[in-house]
């Protein structure tokens, strides 16, 4: 071959891989940006746990070097996360900051439902991969409608009807009261728990009180479903609020089926400072997909032990007791996953790597619960266990109950 | 700094010149800064509102997010219910809050001071809650929302952003300047009689009770139309979002704009849309900064120590300064 | 009848919280004549002051004095250091200041101390002599322990001489500085003195609520409804419309219709209809005006 057709051919085709990679905003040769809205400060402030690990999570990844991709190149993660302090405007003009100014090539495990509603329409409308969120709202996997977005966890609304069920089966003539925050992620729950009973639900559902988020106590509330004669109470309360619930139950002598949101089911967050001995008095229920970082039947499997070294070297100072650190770290370990497999780097690229998940095991979640996402089910994580606390930990009971048909 | 400022060669020059270094702006900047521009007039419209009321007319609020929630809401309401269109709903929410505000101002009549902060405050607090009220979920989406599409672009070439920013800029341009022709009114001197000496006032004659419901609906309607702009550049209305922190925010950049002028109220709009993202680049040179809303704070104190009269009156006094330095 | 006791004395152990806070923001605002804002936020960080006491291995009782103690002295520095440059300041450009420590002391907190929700000790012994199924001993102490704060303020305010001068200097700085009382100082010490009171009622509510950095936020908004609802001209007042507050709402919750969903609203509806017939609140004074 003529040296000047070696020369062209040669500067052809570096031209060609360089404008490949170059294609999408936010990936290089070397570095992926990806976004992150979390609440930092406010009143949902205590998630902001969740963005710190990731924060961990990467850093660790990116100072060994960086992640090898799907496509063959190896590259360091910036996860760049911004505070929105729960605030729905706030998330837009930080998420605009993170597509239009800092150039994130998707955004990842954002966090709240009233702020990811609020891009919602944004990230679909300009294309940018919104992935894993950080809700479980039951409006996340619409691939027909919003091809960009997909959830994370298993929905609210399914969970609410786990436990409808088994409210249904276990109690003879349920006299059922309900507590929950009056917003999305309240109503979510509760919308989800009432379809369930279907007509049945004005009959028995006695008693149903909102508390608001900047509320300084729900003890008014417990007082009153008490009162009801309620023989169940559905606990739809973030940690603060549940552990309140929970000792006033106590204190009362009020005996329900307690049935926990998943939300405030962690040990150390919500069971301890509501006092172990009154949790489990209670007879607390709740349905589970993660592994609570503090039961001891975990401590000799694989994933438990890989998340606790991590979180040793990475940090130390992490409350074990809080389950946000466990749910950050399968965020991340399902990032890295799609990442690692991933060829494609332009963004539908990575959304088909999203939607081509196969039964993945995260390391912090219950045995038999698999992530399986394509592209008709954008719900990566829909199967959960009921169990129930004995004092010291959640015991798990039944059949993991499994809601892939949406 | 208790009176608008007459209409000098210096001051007009200086407002043109401002005004047209506005409309070249978005063609220097990226349509995120536009955005953000957008969303620092809308909240210059409603801290303009509160100047009215609080600066000219020595009335409190710390509840104009209940006012900027009506007007945002209306607009959202009528565009999603009614069919309208973007502008027309401007003009639906400026209506419904000058209504709103106006009806709210003749209890308030009878509050004083400390009194009235406080009716205004359990407005602001009761806003969210009446939002997400079931009974009212069908027009105002409950907990869900509404969503707002952003109003296409007037001129063809220009993005979205930059069509509402101009729209923005012309409705902020309007009320300027129809404020400044109140305050320079009969209505405007009896405004701020009222505010100096409220007995002397009545004792003139003045109708106290007309005076101050209407300013407070202006004030309101004010907020309104600010709070119309801000849900175009969102493009999501949510009741949480529109809780008691806005109207300390609002108060707030009234405040630091310089809470007695006209022109304080941009400063103010760019101060809370602008500031908060600075303190996030401070916090984040050492590790041993506090956050950013730590940051902020620290900010808000320092600020109000050096231009005790808001970034407008530091701006007047700089002037007056300069102009007796080469006087003599 | 069980529900209704239960309620109330619920509410009055809340209530007695909102007193607390209340009692603190008007001795701000008779000493200063403006509202402290950030008056929650400082008992918030008292109590986390006495937390951490508690983390070293600190019995109860003394974590709180000292932390109380600590919160005085505190007080006074924020009073000398960042209230002073704007004392003769426009009521906003205070208002301003409040907010911007309000916004430090939140962030601050949650920074040291991390936004996940800590469990406070009672001060008061579980196995107290009295128990009963309307109320437990906690919040007997809570309303006990307030009731007592109260009866200290008055008597210091009445009897004292320090007192006499602080309500001199709040009534009439100019007289008072002629006869030798300074001003300033009483300022300071005012705000010592509420930021002692504010973090007793911090470490009286955090049993019930939960310590974290928002912990404060829900309570201070019913404090300051309280403290305008029994007349910010007199102690006594503020705490009395602090428990009726607490009341209230847990009535409204009950026996309103629709009440459970717009508690807040119509607690707030009721106080402003109460202002509009007794504007100075209900056991306020009603300054009259000199033209």
């Amino acid at each position: 071959m003529r040296l000047t057709t070696l020369m062209a051919t040669t500067a052809a085709a570096v031209l060609f891989a360089a404008s490949a990679s170059a294609q999408t905003v936010g990936v290089t040769d070397d570095t992926i940006k990806i976004g992150n809205t979390s609440p930092y400060s406010g009143p949902a402030s205590s998630y902001g746990v969740i963005g710190k690990t990731h924060q961990a999570y990467w850093k660790a990844i990116n100072e060994a070097g960086g992640l090898k991709m799907g496509d063959g190149k190896t590259r360091k993660v910036e996860i760049i996360s911004l505070d929105d302090g729960y605030s729905p405007p706030k998330t837009v003009e930080q998420v605009r900051k993170l597509v239009e100014q800092e150039g994130v090539a998707m955004t990842f495990n954002t966090l709240g439902t009233p702020t990811n509603s609020a891009i919602h329409r944004y990230m679909n409308a300009k294309k940018v991969p919104h992935l894993f969120l950080a809700t479980g709202a039951s409006k996340w996997g619409h691939p027909d409608k919003f091809p960009w977005t997909m959830g994370f966890q298993p929905t609210y609304d399914v969970e609410g009807a786990i436990y409808a069920a088994y409210a249904l089966k276990n109690v003879e003539n349920p006299k059922i009261a309900i507590l929950f925050q009056n917003d999305d992620y309240g109503k979510d729950y509760r919308d989800g728990f009432l379809k369930a009973l279907g007509d049945k639900a004005d009959k028995l559902v006695v008693k149903m009180l909102p508390y608001e988020v900047t509320d300084p106590t729900v003890d008014a509330q417990v007082l009153e479903m008490a009162a009801s004669g309620a023989n169940v109470f559905f606990n739809v309360t973030i940690p603060k609020f549940a552990a309140q619930a929970i000792k006033k139950a106590c204190e009362i002598d009020w005996k329900p089926l307690h049935l926990l949101n998943n939300v405030s089911s962690s040990v150390g967050a919500t069971l301890k400072p509501a006092g172990l001995e009154c949790s489990k008095s209670q007879g607390l229920i709740t349905a589970q997909w993660l592994k609570d970082p503090t039961d001891p039947q975990w401590a000799d499997t694989d994933g438990f032990k890989e998340w606790s070294a991590w979180m040793d070297k990475n940090m130390p100072d992490g409350d074990r007791g809080d389950v946000n650190y466990a749910f950050g770290y399968n965020a991340s370990t399902l990032l890295k996953h799609v990442l690692e497999n991933c060829a494609d780097f332009s963004r539908p690229g990575i959304m088909a790597c999203a939607a081509n998940i196969k039964d993945f095991e995260l390391p912090m979640t219950l045995p038999g619960i698999k992530v399986n996402t394509s592209p008709t089910d954008f719900y990566p994580v829909q199967a959960e266990q009921l169990s129930k606390f004995n004092g010291e930990k959640w015991v798990l009971f039944g059949e993991i109950i499994d809601a892939s048909s949406h | 700094m208790t009176r608008p400022n007459r209409i000098t060669p210096a001051l007009l020059i200086g407002f043109l010149a401002a005004v047209g270094f506005a409309v070249i702006l978005p063609h220097l900047v990226s349509n995120f800064t536009t955005y953000q521009l957008t969303l620092a007039m809308s909240w210059g419209v409603a801290m303009l509102g509160l100047n009215v009321l609080t600066g000219y007319n020595g009335q409190f609020s710390i509840g104009h997010s209940a006012f900027f929630a009506a007007g945002a809401y209306g607009a959202a309401i009528m565009i999603e219910h009614a069919g309208w269109g973007p502008y027309e709903a401007i003009a639906a929410a400026a209506g419904f809050s000058f209504i709103f505000g106006f009806l709210f101002g003749l209890p308030a009549l009878r509050l004083e001071g400390l009194y009235l902060a406080l009716a205004t405050f359990g407005l602001a607090v009761a806003t969210p809650q009446l939002l997400k009220f079931d009974a009212f979920e069908d027009w105002t989406g409950g907990v869900q929302g509404i969503f707002v599409p952003k109003p296409a672009p007037l001129l063809e070439g220009l993005s979205a952003d930059q069509s509402l920013y101009y729209v923005a800029l012309a409705i902020m341009v309007f009320l300027m300047v129809i404020t400044w022709c109140i305050l320079h009114s009969r209505s405007g001197r009896a405004m701020m009689a009222i505010r100096d000496n409220p007995i002397a006032a009545r004792t003139m004659g003045i109708n106290l009770p007309l005076v101050k419901t209407t300013t407070f609906g202006i004030s309101a309607m004010f907020a309104g139309i600010g709070g119309a702009l801000f849900t175009y550049s969102s493009e999501f209305v949510s009741p949480d979002a529109f809780n008691f922190f806005i109207a300390v925010y609002i108060l707030v950049g009234s405040v630091i704009g310089g809470i007695v002028s006209i022109p304080g109220a941009i400063f103010g709009g760019l101060f809370v849309v602008f500031m908060p993202h600075v303190a996030e680049d401070v916090s984040n040179i050492y590790t041993f900064i506090p956050p950013p809303w730590a940051v902020f704070g620290v900010f808000l104190i320092l600020v109000i120590y050096f231009v005790p009269f808001g970034i407008w009156g530091g701006i007047e006094r700089l002037a007056a300064w300069t102009k007796r330095k080469m006087a003599g | 009848m069980d529900l209704f006791f239960q309620l109330t004395l619920a509410g009055l152990a809340i209530g007695s919280v909102y007193a607390c806070v209340a009692l603190a923001v008007v001795m701000i605002y008779q000493a200063t004549d403006h509202f402290n804002f950030a008056q929650g936020e400082m008992a918030m960080f008292s109590t986390f002051i006495a937390f951490t006491f508690l983390t070293f291995g600190a019995p109860v009782w003394l974590a709180a004095v000292g932390a109380i103690a600590l919160s005085f002295i505190a007080g006074l520095i924020i009073e000398r250091v960042v209230i002073k440059p704007v004392e003769n300041a426009p009521v906003l450009n205070q208002i301003i200041v409040f907010i911007g420590l309000l916004m430090i002391l939140n962030n601050v907190a949650g920074w040291i101390w991390e936004f996940t929700i800590k469990p406070f000790p009672s001060l008061f012994p579980a196995d107290w002599g009295f128990h009963s199924d309307l109320i437990g001993p906690h919040h007997i102490g809570v309303i006990g322990l307030t009731l007592i704060v109260l009866l200290a303020i008055y008597l210091f305010f009445r009897f004292t001489r320090v007192g006499l001068a602080m309500r001199a200097a709040a009534a009439n700085p100019d007289s008072a500085r002629l006869v030798g009382v300074s001003v300033s100082w009483m300022l300071a010490l005012g705000w010592g003195l509420a930021a002692g009171v504010g973090a007793i009622g911090g470490i009286l509510v955090a049993p019930i609520v939960y310590l974290d950095p928002n912990m404060m936020s829900g309570v201070l908004l019913y404090a300051f409804a309280g403290a305008l609802l029994g007349g910010v001209s007199s102690p006594f007042g503020a705490a009395m419309g602090g428990l009726i507050i607490g009341v209230l709402e847990n009535w409204v919750g009950q026996y309103v219709p629709g009440g459970s969903e717009l508690k807040l609203t119509f607690a707030l509806a009721i106080i402003v209809i109460v202002l509009l017939f007794k504007p100075a609140g209900i056991f306020g004074r009603v300054v009259v005006k000199r033209v």
